[in-house]
C-alpha cells in the first residue's frame, strides 16, 4: 500500500517541490494551500503523515496540528513541521503544538524522505 | 458579485454610488481599486466611442471608459471635476469615467432586487439588479459587461 | 489543475535538460570521445526520466526508458560493446525517448509503429530472454551489514516512551524497525510498569521500556538520527556494547530473557522479568534501495517565474523612473557643471546593469531547442528517404525563455518543410551535379539587440513559377499581377498558401507558413526568405533579445507621441519636394537612390484626421517589411531614440490594429508602440483587396 502524505504549504513552489520529491520516493501526495484547506483535506483523505508549513494564511501550521491532535480522526498521525526557523525555540514550540518532528527549509530531499520512511514505517 | 437572487445567504454588501448620464448607479466596493480625478488620456486608434483612451496607473496601462456613453447616454466631456473609478474584475483593470461619486451604501444582499423586466437597452444589459434606498433607486453595475475585451469578442 | 500541471511542467523542464545530457553523451559516444563516465551520464539521464515518469504514470515512457536503461547498463558494465550497430540503436532510442517525452507532454499516444521496432532492436542486444532489471542487483552492496560480522561493536538502546512521545504522533514500533535496519538487532520490552488492572490502562502512558541491542554498528550517530525528534521525551539511553557475552539473537519475537546481565534496567525491575511481546506489529518491510543518480554538478536555483516577472516589471519601472528624473533635471535648467549629471549617468549605468542582469535570468541557450530540431530533421530525412546532414551553429546563443518555447513549433514546421520540399532526393542531387547528401544548417547569433536564427538548406531553391501559379489558382493574386521575386517568395506566408501540390504526411499537417509567420510576429520578430535557384533557400528569423524592453524612436503624429521600434527602421528621411511624386489622386511615392517607395500615412492608418502638414514638411521612416520590400511611413516629427519598457495592452484592453503595445514615457504619459508591419499592410492601403487579408500585394497590383 502506498504511503499517503498530506503536504500543506501556501507556496506553490514548495508544494511542487514537495510533491516531486515525495512522489519520486514512491509516496502519494495530497496538497493543501493553507491551514483551513489542510484540515479539510485531512478530514477527507487518509494521510499516513502530514507535512505542514508554519506561516500560512487562514490558519497557521501549529493551528493545523492542534486541530489534528484535538480531532476524532487519526489524531496520532505523525506531523512534520516545515519551517525556516531552527533551534531550541522551534523544537519547543513544535513539540508543544504536538508536532512529531520538524524539517528546516530548504530541505534536503534525501533526508526528508528518510525521515518520512522512518515515521511511517514505509 | 452580489447575489441578488440568494435570499438564504443574507450578506452585508457595500456599494459605492455614482452618477453617470444623470442617473444613479452603484458598484460593489470590493471591485473598486481606487477613485481618482480625471487626467488626460492617450487616445487609442480604432477604438469605439465610449473608450476614451489609456492612462498610466503606477506603471500599468489602464483603459478608461466613458460609463455614460457605454450605457447609451450622451458622451461626457471630461473636466478636472470628473472622476475615474478604477475597477478590477477577473484580473482585468479598467477605469470608468463618471460625473461624480456620492457615498458608500451598506445594504443586505436581499435588498438587491432583480432588474424589473422591460425593453432591453444598453443600460439594462449592463446592470445586475436594483437597490431601493428610501425613495431613491440605484442600479448595480455588472462590470464584466463593460470590459473592452468583451466588446472585441462580441464584435 | 493548475497545480498538477505546474509539477508536470517541472518534470518536462527537467526532461528537457536530461534529453540534452543524453544527446550530448550519445554524440560523444558516436564520435568516439566517450569514457565510462559518459556512459554513466547517459544511463543516469535515462534512469531519471524513467523514475520521474513513473511518478506521473507515464507508462509508455517508463516502459521504453526501462529497456533503454537496461541496454545502457549492460554497456556500462562492459557486457556489451559500443559497436556501430549498438550506437545507431542508442541514437535512435534517444530520439524515441525524446519523442515519447513530447508525446507525454502533449498527451498524445505514442506512435507504436515507430517505437516498437526500436524496442525490438534494444531487446536484440539483450538476448531473447528479458534479463533482470538492472537495479535489482546493482545496489546490493548498499544494504547495511545484515550478514556482516557481528563482532564490530554495537550499542544497547533503551527508551521509555512517555505521554508526550505518544501525543506527538510517534510510534515505538517504527522506532524499533528503524533501529533494526541499522544492524543485527534484538528487542526486549519491560512491562513492569503496566498497571495491574486493565481499567487503569491509558494508552498514552509510558508503561513500557524497550531495549534494543544492535550489533555490527561502529558509531551511535545513526541511532541518534532515529531518535532525532524524540531524544528528550522518551528517557533515552544509548550505551556501547562492550566485550560482554553476545546477546541472544531474537530476530522478531523477543523471548523472556532473564539471563542477560549486560542489559541495563532503566526502570527498577521490582517483580517479574521482562516479558516478551512482539516487538514489531508487522515484519519490517524489505529494505528497498532506490538508486539516487549523482546530482548534476552545475548548481541551479529554482525560482517561480512569477517572481522573475515581478522583478522584470520593477526594473522596468526603475528605467522609466530614471528617464523621468533625467527629464526633470533637464527642465530644471541646472548649470552644466552640476555634479548631479555625472551622478545621473552612474544611475543610468546601474539601472541598465540591473536590467541586463534580470533579463539574463530569463535567458536560455537555444541548444535544447536546436537538439530537438536535429531530431526532427533526422526523422524527416528518414521519412522522406533523403540523406541530410544537419549542422548547428551558435547553440550557446541565449534567448528569452518564452521565445525559446514559442519557437519550437515554427522551427519544426520550417525544418520539415526544408527537408520535404527544399532538399532534393539523392538521385536528383546527383543529376544536378551536387553531393548526394543534402545539408541543412540551423544557426543562431546575436546581432545588435536582436537574435537572428537561420535555417538554410542547399536544396533546389524556391520554384517561383510554381508559387506564382498556385497563388493565382488560389486567388491570392491577379493572373496579370507584376511581382518582384521577393514578393513572389513572400507569397509563401500568405494565409491559405501551401507549396506542396499534394499534402505530404510529413509537412502537410494543416499548417502553412502563414502560421509560422504569425508565431514569429507574435514574438515581435520578423521572418525573411532568400533563395537562389539550384543552390538553396535561407529563412532568417529576427527576434528581439527580450520581450520586455526595446529600442524605440520617439515620434509624434497628430499631436500624439508614439514609439516605432528601431529594429524595423532602415533610415529616416526628411524629404525635399523633389523626392516626392504623386501616384494617382492621393498616394505619394518617395524616390530614394533611384527607387520608388510607397509612402504610408501613419495618421491615416491610425484613423486620425488628415494632417495639415504637406508630405515635404513631414519625416519619413524608411522601413523594411515582410510583405513589401520597403515602404516609408510618414510621421509629423521624430525625436530621440531611447530604450522603452514594453507594456502589453492585451490583458486590460485587447489587441489594437497597428499597435503592438504601449510604453510609459519620462513624463508619465503613455505612448503607443507602433507595429510597422501591420501599418504597412493596413486596410487603408488596399481596401479593395478584401480577399487578401493583409493586403500585402496592393502596390504590386497597382504598378
Amino acid at each position: 500500500m502506498t504511503t499517503h502524505i498530506l503536504a500543506i504549504d501556501d507556496s506553490r513552489t514548495i508544494r511542487s517541490l514537495l510533491t516531486m520529491t515525495l512522489e519520486d520516493a514512491g509516496f502519494s501526495v495530497t496538497t493543501a494551500v493553507d491551514g483551513v484547506d489542510g484540515i479539510n483535506k485531512f478530514k477527507e483523505t487518509d494521510a499516513d503523515l502530514v507535512i505542514t508549513d508554519v506561516n500560512m494564511p487562514n490558519k497557521d501550521g501549529f493551528g493545523v496540528i492542534e486541530d489534528i491532535r484535538g480531532g476524532d480522526k487519526n489524531r496520532g498521525v505523525p506531523v512534520l513541521v516545515l519551517t525556516t526557523e531552527s533551534g531550541a525555540a522551534l523544537k519547543e514550540r513544535a513539540r508543544k503544538a504536538g508536532a512529531t518532528g520538524w524539517i528546516v527549509k530548504p530541505f534536503d530531499d534525501d533526508s526528508l524522505v528518510s525521515v518520512i520512511r522512518r515515521l511511517t514505517g514505509a | 458579485m452580489p447575489e441578488q437572487a440568494d435570499t438564504t445567504q443574507n450578506k452585508k454588501l457595500e456599494f459605492v454610488t455614482l452618477v453617470a448620464g444623470g442617473q444613479n448607479f452603484c458598484i460593489e466596493i470590493t471591485q473598486i481599486r481606487e477613485i481618482r480625478r480625471w487626467t488626460p488620456v492617450t487616445i487609442l486608434p480604432h477604438s469605439p466611442d465610449h473608450v476614451l483612451g489609456v492612462i498610466n496607473l503606477r506603471g500599468a496601462v489602464i483603459p478608461i471608459i466613458d460609463l455614460a456613453a457605454k450605457l447609451g447616454f450622451e458622451k461626457i466631456t471630461p473636466t478636472e471635476r470628473h472622476v475615474i473609478i478604477i475597477t478590477a474584475i477577473d484580473e482585468m483593470i479598467i477605469g470608468l469615467l463618471v460625473e461624480s461619486v456620492s457615498e458608500i451604501l451598506g445594504v443586505n444582499s436581499d435588498m438587491v432586487r432583480e432588474t424589473p423586466r422591460g425593453p432591453e437597452d444598453a443600460t439594462t444589459r449592463a446592470i445586475l439588479g436594483v437597490i431601493a434606498v428610501d425613495d431613491e433607486m440605484t442600479k448595480v453595475i455588472n462590470l464584466s459587461t463593460l470590459m473592452p475585451k468583451q466588446d472585441q469578442v462580441a464584435a | 489543475m493548475a497545480q498538477e500541471s505546474s509539477i508536470l511542467d517541472t518534470f518536462f523542464e527537467e526532461c528537457e535538460d536530461l534529453i540534452v545530457a543524453l544527446t550530448e553523451g550519445l554524440e560523444e559516444m558516436r564520435d568516439g570521445n566517450a569514457d565510462d563516465e559518459t556512459v554513466n551520464a547517459v544511463f543516469r539521464a535515462v534512469h531519471s526520466i524513467k523514475g520521474a515518469a513513473g511518478a506521473f504514470a507515464l507508462d509508455e515512457l517508463v516502459g521504453f526508458a526501462h529497456k533503454f536503461e537496461t541496454v545502457l547498463d549492460e554497456l556500462r558494465s562492459h557486457k556489451l560493446t559500443a559497436d556501430d550497430g549498438l550506437l545507431r540503436t542508442l541514437q535512435r532510442a534517444g530520439d524515441i525517448l525524446a519523442d515519447l517525452v513530447d508525446d507525454a507532454r502533449d498527451q498524445r499516444p505514442a506512435n507504436r509503429d515507430v517505437v516498437d521496432p526500436v524496442l525490438a532492436e534494444l531487446q536484440g542486444f539483450l538476448g531473447p530472454e528479458e534479463e533482470a532489471p538492472a537495479e535489482e542487483f546493482v545496489f546490493e552492496a548498499l544494504s547495511l551489514g545484515f550478514d556482516d560480522d557481528d563482532d564490530e561493536g554495537g550499542y544497547i538502546v533503551s527508551f521509555t516512551p512517555g505521554a508526550e512521545f505518544y501525543a506527538t504522533g510517534n510510534d515505538p514500533a517504527l522506532i524499533i524497525s528503524a533501529l533494526k535496519e541499522l544492524g543485527k538487532a534484538s528487542v526486549t520490552v519491560d512491562t513492569t510498569g503496566l498497571p495491574t488492572e486493565f481499567a487503569d490502562f491509558q494508552w498514552d502512558k509510558g508503561y513500557l521500556t524497550w531495549t534494543v541491542e544492535i550489533t555490527g554498528l561502529m558509531t551511535d550517530l545513526p541511532i541518534h538520527e532515529v531518535f532525532q525528534f524524540v531524544d528528550d521525551i522518551c528517557a533515552l539511553s544509548i550505551t556501547p556494547l562492550d566485550a560482554g557475552p553476545p546477546a541472544i539473537d531474537l530476530p522478531d519475537i523477543a523471548e523472556p530473557d532473564p539471563t542477560s546481565p549486560a542489559r541495563p534496567e532503566p526502570i527498577a525491575a521490582v517483580a517479574p522479568p521482562p516479558e516478551a511481546i512482539e516487538a514489531t506489529p508487522a515484519p519490517a518491510p524489505k529494505k528497498e534501495e532506490t538508486e539516487r543518480p549523482a546530482k548534476k554538478a552545475a548548481s541551479t536555483l529554482r525560482v517561480d517565474p512569477e517572481r522573475v516577472d515581478r522583478l522584470i516589471n520593477a526594473v522596468g519601472e526603475l528605467i522609466i523612473n530614471q528617464s523621468v528624473i533625467s527629464q526633470r533635471l533637464q527642465e530644471a535648467a541646472l548649470p552644466n557643471s552640476s555634479e548631479i549629471f555625472a551622478d545621473l549617468d552612474d544611475y543610468k549605468l546601474l539601472a541598465r546593469e540591473i536590467q541586463e542582469g534580470v533579463m539574463a535570468i530569463r535567458a536560455q541557450p537555444v541548444k535544447p531547442l536546436f537538439q530537438r530540431m536535429m531530431r526532427i530533421a533526422r526523422e524527416a530525412s528518414d521519412a522522406t528517404g533523403k540523406d541530410v546532414e544537419v549542422v548547428t551553429e551558435g547553440e550557446a546563443t541565449e534567448v528569452d525563455k518564452t521565445v525559446v518555447e514559442r519557437l519550437a513549433d515554427p522551427l519544426t514546421h520550417m525544418i520539415r518543410n526544408a527537408i520535404d520540399h527544399g532538399i532534393e532526393t539523392p538521385e536528383k542531387r546527383v543529376a544536378a551535379g551536387k553531393s548526394r547528401q543534402g545539408k541543412l544548417r540551423l544557426s543562431a547569433s546575436q546581432r545588435a539587440g536582436s537574435i537572428v536564427i537561420e535555417i538554410a538548406d542547399d536544396g533546389a531553391g524556391l520554384n517561383r513559377l510554381r508559387i506564382r501559379d498556385i497563388a493565382i489558382e488560389k486567388g491570392l493574386i491577379a493572373s496579370d499581377a507584376v511581382l518582384t521575386d521577393q514578393e513572389i517568395d513572400h507569397l509563401l506566408f500568405a494565409p491559405g498558401f501551401s507549396t506542396a501540390a499534394e499534402v505530404t504526411n510529413l509537412s502537410g499537417r494543416g499548417v502553412g507558413m502563414d502560421v509560422v509567420k504569425t508565431a514569429i510576429t507574435a514574438l515581435g520578430g520578423r521572418i525573411a526568405i532568400s533563395t537562389v535557384p539550384g543552390e538553396g533557400t535561407t529563412f532568417s528569423i529576427t527576434l528581439p533579445l527580450t520581450l520586455a524592453v526595446m529600442d524605440g524612436m520617439i515620434i509624434t503624429v497628430g499631436g500624439q507621441t508614439m514609439v516605432v521600434p528601431i529594429s524595423s527602421i532602415l533610415e529616416t528621411v526628411r524629404p525635399s519636394p523633389g523626392d516626392l511624386s504623386k501616384l494617382g489622386l492621393k498616394s505619394e511615392l518617395l524616390r530614394i537612390r533611384g527607387e520608388y517607395v510607397p509612402i504610408i500615412d501613419l495618421a491615416e492608418q491610425l484613423g486620425q484626421p488628415p494632417s495639415d502638414k504637406t508630405m515635404a514638411e513631414r519625416v519619413l521612416l524608411l522601413i523594411q517589411t515582410e510583405a513589401i520590400a520597403q515602404c516609408a511611413i510618414a510621421v509629423d516629427d521624430i525625436f530621440d531614440q531611447r530604450q522603452v519598457v514594453v507594456k502589453s495592452m492585451h490583458n486590460n484592453y485587447g489587441d489594437i490594429e497597428g499597435v503592438s503595445g504601449a510604453t510609459i514615457l519620462g513624463d508619465g504619459k503613455i505612448a503607443l508602440i507602433i507595429d510597422p508591419d501591420a501599418i504597412a499592410s493596413g486596410p487603408a492601403v488596399a481596401p479593395q483587396l478584401t480577399q487578401l487579408p493583409e493586403g500585402d500585394l496592393s502596390h504590386a497590383r497597382a504598378s
